[in-house]
């Protein structure tokens, strides 16, 4: 028997698609701004570059910026040791930094996405196996790891984009465990086993797509992390091999010029690095408190 | 408790065997060892002895063995350019580092407590805003042009500072400032949440009842309490400082481990590269022990967790 004080009427939810949808005019402006303007920058850099990056005038070392007393129109933001254009070199370098970013973190998170659901649904020995190396692994300084692996196999950017995929994966591996965990026990995930479906269609077909989001959020917010490492590997001499430009070899070559008061090598490819991750960690921030409710912080 | 403690070294010790088998497993997948265990340019009689003198020539666990048996005699190779044994140079470093890591840690320390408790005492507010922007900047400028810009500044231009070297308390600032700066964010953060969920507690809102200064409930009452989470983060983080201050020591030049590591690389000396990796992990494996015993002493609840 039921009195109306048993029925609740409760507000029918709005569809899927409309409760994720991104409104345009939500994203926050400045952060997307300056990651479009450096993929299109990365896009285009054969056609925005002024000159050659790799290729120097050695009667024109150490050019000054334009606006400094001996500067020229010619080499806007002054040269380098080998007379190579500065802003040559930072246009390109944001090719290199953003194909390592993105690579490295879509290997990190395609990896450590798979091994966390396999090791949240199947768990038993497979859990315990994948956890102890994630532990282990989380415990190493990723820096240092990443340097003994590059020391290992030699510079290249495609090394380079492995050995970060292979040091992040854990932080996802992680993650994503703790969320299935509390997904397997869900009804729809025991109405499939029901069903009679494989495993490996529950953990593509019901498991992946619940977990999807959380990865994203990572992703956005490891692409900082990720731009950082490159740079200081590069730095370290362990990352980009020159003469291919990237920004933290800049700030290598920049090094030596530091002392004589070269400031430009210095500054601009920092500021460059500065704003990438900047930018990455704002929106990777907003999409956080945008995609995940659960995570938001007070 | 002595199972606790008997199963928590138990996981350090598989998180300790799984470290060497790592490293041991990278160095022989991707190449022949030898090629690294030799110096550059080396005869291929050279490297044949180098094969037999490390035994490369027999079974792979064979190999692990030889190489767990020297571990644990403390040898952790000979280095090609000092031609002394890794540890030793390893420990007559570490000093150093330390010293480093313990001024960066008191620049932290200074700078993110106050900063802390300022946001959090001033929720949404002007000071938490800018605590915020601090936190976020602390995280995306990389702490190697940090220390570029501080030489520029102070050694190049104003000619306060010495811009590289070890020696005089003078020469500890910059770099401490740099390795600190990234730290300081984290332990704002720690802080400020820390901070809130004290004051949300129902003993501040005694202390308040009670007719107490608000400066002296926050200064005496919350900020006591709210320091034990700050201080353990600031333990851990002191070893992990120790391992991460290679690009810092690297453009101040300072004489710790992270510039042996350095060297290590440049003169393609691969037991040092491998000798500090090693130490490394092992350090803040073992520490990370530690931390999870002391935890277990305090409070009781842990010691019941599986």
């Amino acid at each position: 028997m039921s009195t109306p004080a048993d029925i609740i009427v409760l507000p029918s939810p709005p569809p899927a698609a409309l409760r994720y949808a991104i409104r345009i005019s939500e994203v926050p402006a400045i952060p997307t701004l300056i990651l479009v303007v450096i993929v299109l920058v990365a896009i285009f850099a054969n056609q925005l570059a002024p000159h050659n990056p790799e290729i120097g005038n050695l009667t024109a070392r150490f050019k000054p910026p334009f606006w400094q007393a001996g500067g020229s129109m010619k080499y806007l933001l002054g040269t380098d040791q080998l007379g190579r254009d500065v802003l040559s070199r930072l246009i390109f370098g944001a090719r290199v930094s953003m194909v390592v970013g993105i690579m490295a973190v879509l290997v990190a998170g395609v990896v450590g996405t798979a091994l966390g659901i396999l090791s949240g649904y199947l768990g038993g020995w497979v859990d315990q196996v994948i956890m102890r190396i994630t532990d282990t692994w989380l415990a190493l300084p990723a820096l240092t790891f990443a340097i003994f692996l590059a020391a290992i196999v030699g510079p290249s950017m495609w090394n380079i984009v492995i050995i970060l995929g292979i040091t992040y994966w854990t932080r996802y591996a992680r993650v994503i465990r703790g969320e299935v965990l509390s997904l397997r026990e869900r009804e729809f995930v025991r109405l499939a086993i029901v069903a009679g479906c494989s495993k490996w269609t529950i953990m593509t077909r019901h498991i992946l797509p619940n977990v999807i989001n959380s990865a994203i959020v990572l992703g956005s917010l490891m692409l900082g992390v990720v731009i950082i490492t490159e740079a200081t590997l590069s730095f370290l001499g362990v990352g980009v091999p020159p003469p291919q430009p990237a920004w933290g070899l800049m700030l290598s070559d920049g090094k030596q010029g530091l002392m004589v008061g070269y400031w430009w090598l210095t500054v601009f490819p920092g500021c460059c690095i500065m704003l990438m991750v900047l930018a990455a960690n704002l929106l990777g921030d907003w999409l956080r408190v945008k995609l995940d409710p659960q995570l938001r912080q007070l | 408790m002595g199972q606790f403690i008997a199963r928590r070294t138990g996981y350090c010790l598989l998180s300790l065997f799984l470290l060497s088998l790592t490293i041991f497993f990278f160095v022989r997948v991707t190449g022949d060892p030898a090629a690294l265990l030799v110096e550059p340019g080396a005869s291929v009689a050279d490297i044949a002895a180098i094969h037999h003198q490390f035994g490369l020539d027999r079974p792979l666990w064979v190999q692990y063995g030889l190489f767990m048996w020297s571990l644990m005699h403390g040898d952790l190779g000979q280095s090609f350019y000092y031609q002394t044994p890794v540890l030793e140079l390893y420990l007559s470093r570490l000093p150093n580092s330390l010293m480093l890591a313990a001024v960066a840690m008191g620049f932290s320390l200074l700078i993110g407590i106050p900063s802390g408790i300022l946001a959090s005492v001033r929720v949404g507010r002007f000071w938490d805003k800018a605590g915020k922007l601090f936190a976020l900047l602390g995280l995306s400028l990389p702490s190697f042009w940090v220390g570029l810009v501080l030489i520029l500044v102070f050694s190049v231009y104003l000619r306060w500072l010495p811009s590289s070297g070890a020696g005089t308390p003078l020469h500890l600032i910059m770099p401490a400032f740099a390795l600190g700066w990234y730290f300081a964010a984290a332990h704002m953060r720690l802080t400020r949440s820390s901070m809130l969920d004290v004051l949300g507690s129902e003993y501040i809102k005694l202390a308040r009842l009670k007719g107490l200064p608000e400066a002296l409930v926050i200064a005496k009452h919350a900020f006591k309490n709210a320091l034990i989470p700050v201080l353990t983060l600031a333990g851990i983080n002191l070893v992990i400082m120790v391992n991460v201050a290679v690009v810092v020591e690297t453009v101040f030049a300072w004489p710790g481990i992270g510039r042996l590591l350095y060297e290590g690389i440049t003169f393609r000396d691969f037991p040092i590269v491998q000798g500090v990796v090693l130490m490394g992990g092992a350090m803040i494996v073992i520490v990370n022990l530690v931390i999870d015993i002391l935890y277990a002493v305090i409070d009781p609840r842990i010691r019941l967790e599986r």
